[in-house]
């Protein structure tokens, strides 16, 4: 009767990867504040972790570009830029810290991975 | 899952890096422009004329399992068509046989307002590196305890 590692571990090593895909993604918005025609994208992380979790279990991101949406503006601007500093910061940073949310989880799954292999 | 993560992170690197890079190229050009804006000249041809970068995103196509980023980069430098300014300085060496000189149509409080908006975008990039940095770091104390 072996430990399996992916049932053990849960959602979680799927949650911390969809997390650090999103950071890339909000990055880029930050990148491209300045750059004229660019669409702020973003992805619905809960619908996905759902539909993860609704299906074989897996979270396989599809780069075809249908899980990546384009974020609404709360103004329109002139040069069709829809990056708007402000949200995209508070995005960021909610991101980072849900990333380290996800790793702690981990590392507390890890520790009673540890404790029962030890026996403890 | 490790592989993929390492990947995104090192293409957030190159994205925030290129913003950098393109933001860098922003404000050399409006510390060009505020430098020359009282630069004059004896003819229309010659006078420094007010430049601008224009940005354009190039999405990143990642691996199979990942969702594309976009970079920035420069796509060109512009020169403003906006009119000189004509004074009458007779006195001045550059002055042309009617007596006036070009100066540039550099607006410095348009300049002044852009740099600002430069340098917030450049700061905002070194945070995503650096919260990036440590998201990283964490992530490779996992399991130490």
């Amino acid at each position: 009767m072996g430990i399996n590692f992916d049932k053990a571990l849960g959602i979680h090593p799927d949650a911390l990867r969809l997390r650090a895909d999103r950071t890339k993604i909000l990055a880029s918005n930050l990148a491209n504040e300045s750059t004229p025609g660019y669409q702020a994208r973003d992805i619905n992380f809960s619908a996905m972790l759902s539909q993860g979790a609704s299906g074989d279990g897996s979270l396989a991101l599809d780069t075809g570009g249908e899980d990546l949406k384009y974020r609404v503006p709360n103004h329109p601007t002139q040069d069709g830029n829809t990056v708007e500093l402000g949200v995209e910061q508070a995005e960021f940073s909610q991101n980072a810290s849900d990333f380290q949310t996800s790793l702690t989880f981990l590392n507390m799954k890890f520790k009673g991975l540890a404790k029962a292999i030890g026996g403890q | 899952m490790g592989g993929s993560n390492a990947m995104a992170f090192r293409m957030i690197t190159q994205i925030a890096g290129s913003a950098m890079t393109a933001q860098t190229v922003r404000l050399n050009t409006i510390a060009s422009n505020l430098a020359n804006a009282q630069s004059a000249s004896g003819t229309e041809a010659d006078t420094y004329r007010a430049r601008k970068p224009v940005f354009q995103a190039i999405n990143q196509a990642g691996a199979a399992d990942q969702l594309p980023g976009a970079r920035v980069q420069v796509l060109d430098v512009i020169q403003s068509d906006e009119p000189l300014r004509k004074l009458h300085q007779p006195e001045n060496p550059m002055a042309n046989e009617q007596g006036d000189v070009f100066l540039p149509n550099v607006n410095p409080v348009a300049e002044m307002t852009d740099m600002l908006s430069a340098s917030r975008a450049f700061e905002t990039n070194v945070e995503v590196l650096g919260r990036v940095k440590s998201m990283q770091q964490s992530l490779l104390k996992l399991g130490e305890g």
